[in-house]
């Protein structure tokens, strides 16, 4: 997940597919997400570039649908429905989550966990 | 305008017109007129300027400075006497050019002292009031009023001795010989306590004082003259043919009243700048003064003869030119009192060099800016703040105690058997040794450390004692207000003066006090007689106790123990490589000497100031706040 302004990001992703719950009037996807290129990126926990300014996910309500769909506390978000979250300000992130009329978000969500997993799988080879 | 009482033979005037003439100048003119006319052809003889700048000799001359700082403990008198013993020792096998140390008898049989001292002052015109006061006052008059300090100088390598006189005892002996010092002693061959007590007395002998004045005098003398020139040029021609000369009407007048205006001017002004007493006698000339003094005889000098050709000899009439060429004079004078008043009192004021002062003997030190001085001038500023900055220099303060220091005195023995070629070996052998040292385990600076703290221990414990003991004591004496008087008959108290009150509340502090004072070693400085004192002064002036304590727990500036009767200068030597008349500048050191303790000053410039520019528009304070918003979604 290494971050070189002007080039192209790199990293192991793997896809989410969350269903939206209806909850009322609302569409709730059950976690939170943090950052943005307008926020202050050294206040990041999760992330390991602390100049890392993309959509981190904070955190993750018990047994709503994103923790059933796989996702994690600690997460980055790179896409939603193929929009950019990498470089969008947390705002706009939050309005390309919670559109009214999608009732699935397909993300594309990485960790450093992943990374370290296909590391180890292609060393055993 | 100062009064000043003193007789004088006052010619008569030469008619009544005289005095109408003169009613138009101020008061008191009239009697300076006839003193001068009397004084002035009875000038003592002025001594020329530089009759002996050129000896060697005149490398050393003593000054001296009232207000002695209290550093008699007995350490420093044996030190003192040793000192004087071995000076004359070594002068006697020859000591060199470059004797550190003055002996007292030295200076006095040196006879440019009389050639020196007339320019101590700053010169001016316009001395009477100094030399009336002189002669009016009496000459053992309140000296203690003022510090005079004197600053002797050495200069240990002269260029004229070549390198070969600083060294072999042969050539030293050739060169002690031929010093005053050496006669003098070799032929009474007194005693070194004969030599002490010779010193001191020479010190407090009489004739330095007017020594000190006789510049002053002189350059008084020559302002005065100066000033009444223009009137001697006014009434000359009054005097010597009054009937031939021209009637001159209003511009006459006009000249008359703007001549006597600038004089006063003049006049005060040199008052207030110049006639001050001179605190310090300088070993060279102050080059600033007799350039000034120089100038104004030359310029009095040159209006005279001009005078005497075009005026007096062919008896010119014309009086309104004459009043003119007064007036004229009178502007020069002015001129050159501006001129004095920027070379002697503005140039230095402005910053230009940093002088570190540091004491050789406990390291206190200080920085001090200066402007552009001369050495002898910076060396008299640093002693002026030496006496209200540094603490007192206490000489029992200064070393370590024996246990610790004894421990590094057993150290390796080295023999040599037999070995005669020794440079090699004794180089050898002095590094095995340091080496040896410092390999072995050297628990000195432990026991330095506990013994300091120790002895911290011991001043806070009997400082804690003291305090209590002064508080209580404080305790036992009231103020008597008016009012209370009247309540008298029921409780009879016996009322005190401040005296009596300190001396009854100085009994159950003494002993606390006295074992804190041993503790600090302080006890040289504290008699009881000044304890007392200093209680009776702090009660009068309604101060807290510690208030009073003040004076004790901190070694205060040397100007604080000075004694009243302290009417001798103190001697200082000031050792320079540079001749003292030199201007300051970067690198150079010299230093002040006294008889146990140094000053050395090292002299840097201040640092070169680029100021730049930037504007911060006002409105550029712009902020944004740190976020950090979680939204769940």
């Amino acid at each position: 997940m290494s971050f070189i302004p002007g080039h192209p990001v790199t990293a192991v992703v793997q896809r989410i597919e969350i269903h939206k719950l209806r909850d009322g009037d609302n569409l709730i996807l059950g976690f939170s997400i943090g950052g943005g290129i307008d926020q202050d990126p050294s206040q990041n926990p999760f992330s390991e570039d602390k100049t890392d300014k993309g959509i981190y996910v904070t955190r993750v309500s018990k047994g709503g649908p994103a923790e059933v769909a796989g996702l994690r506390m600690g997460d980055k978000i790179m896409q939603v429905n193929g929009w950019d979250m990498t470089m969008v300000t947390h705002d706009q992130a939050r309005k390309k989550l919670t559109k009214k009329n999608e009732d699935v978000v397909r993300l594309l969500v990485t960790r450093k966990s992943l990374e370290n997993a296909v590391r180890q799988s292609m060393m055993q080879h | 305008m100062v009064d000043f009482a003193f007789k004088c033979t006052v010619k008569e005037p030469q008619g009544s017109t005289f005095i109408v003439f003169l009613g138009l100048l101020k008061e008191g003119l009239l009697e300076r007129v006839c003193f001068t006319l009397f004084f002035v052809f009875r000038d003592p003889h002025i001594q020329p300027f530089g009759r002996k700048a050129s000896k060697i000799d005149s490398l050393r001359s003593k000054v001296e400075l009232l207000k002695l700082p209290l550093t008699l403990s007995s350490k420093s008198i044996s030190e003192r006497k040793t000192r004087l013993g071995g000076a004359t020792e070594r002068s006697r096998g020859g000591a060199g050019a470059h004797k550190p140390r003055p002996p007292a008898p030295d200076m006095d049989n040196e006879s440019q002292y009389s050639g020196y001292s007339y320019k101590s002052s700053h010169s001016r015109s316009s001395r009477k009031h100094r030399d009336r006061r002189d002669r009016h006052r009496s000459k053992s008059r309140d000296s203690s009023s003022r510090a005079d300090k004197s600053v002797t100088i050495q200069a240990p390598g002269e260029p004229l001795l070549d390198a070969e006189s600083t060294r072999g005892d042969d050539r030293d002996d050739n060169w002690g010989e031929t010093t005053t010092v050496v006669t003098g002693t070799s032929e009474h061959s007194v005693s070194n306590e004969d030599l002490t007590r010779a010193s001191k007395e020479l010190e407090d002998s009489s004739p330095l004082e007017c020594r000190r004045f006789a510049g002053p005098v002189l350059s008084g003398v020559l302002g005065l003259f100066a000033l009444l020139t223009p009137l001697a040029f006014l009434l000359l021609p009054q005097l010597l043919w009054r009937d031939s000369l021209e009637p001159c009407g209003t511009p006459c007048e006009g000249l008359y009243v703007s001549l006597a205006f600038k004089l006063l001017v003049l006049l005060i002004s040199s008052w207030a700048l110049f006639l001050r007493p001179p605190r310090a006698t300088l070993p060279r000339f102050f080059v600033f003064r007799c350039l000034l003094m120089a100038l104004v005889f030359l310029f009095v000098a040159s209006y005279w003869l001009f005078y005497g050709v075009r005026v007096l000899e062919p008896r010119e009439r014309d009086y309104r030119g004459i009043v003119g060429y007064a007036v004229s004079l009178v502007d020069a004078l002015l001129f050159i009192q501006y001129l004095a008043l920027v070379l002697l009192e503005v140039r230095h004021l402005r910053p230009a060099f940093c002088l570190k002062v540091v004491r050789t003997t406990d390291g206190a030190s200080r920085f001090y800016s200066v402007g552009h001085l001369s050495i002898q001038r910076a060396a008299v500023w640093v002693l002026d703040h030496y006496y209200t900055d540094f603490p007192v220099y206490n000489p029992a303060l200064l070393n370590l105690p024996k246990s610790i220091l004894s421990k590094k005195m057993s150290g390796f023995k080295v023999y040599s058997l037999g070995e005669e070629n020794s440079t090699n070996n004794s180089t050898g052998q002095s590094r095995a040794m340091i080496a040896a040292a410092a390999r072995r385990r050297d628990n000195s600076h432990n026991e330095y450390y506990y013994e300091e703290a120790e002895m911290d221990r011991r001043v806070r414990k009997r400082k804690a004692r003291l305090v209590v003991a002064v508080e209580e004591a404080f305790t036992h004496i009231k103020r008597l207000q008016d009012d209370e008087a009247a309540s008298s008959p029921k409780h009879p108290r016996e009322v005190m003066d401040p005296r009596e009150a300190a001396q009854a509340i100085f009994a159950p502090m003494a002993r606390a006090m006295q074992k804190y004072l041993r503790t600090t070693r302080q006890q040289p400085y504290h008699s009881m007689e000044s304890i007392i004192a200093h209680l009776q002064f702090c009660i009068t002036h309604n101060m807290t106790p510690k208030a009073f304590l003040e004076r004790y727990l901190a070694p205060g500036p040397t100007m604080q123990y000075q004694r009243e009767n302290g009417s001798r200068g103190r001697q200082w030597t000031l050792v320079s490589e540079e001749p003292v008349t030199s201007a300051l500048r970067q690198g150079l050191v010299f230093s002040l000497r006294r008889l146990d303790f140094a000053l050395v000053v090292t002299v840097t410039p201040l640092p070169f100031l680029n100021l730049g520019e930037e504007f911060i528009d006002p409105k550029s304070h712009k902020f944004v706040m740190r976020l950090q918003s979680e939204t769940s979604v």
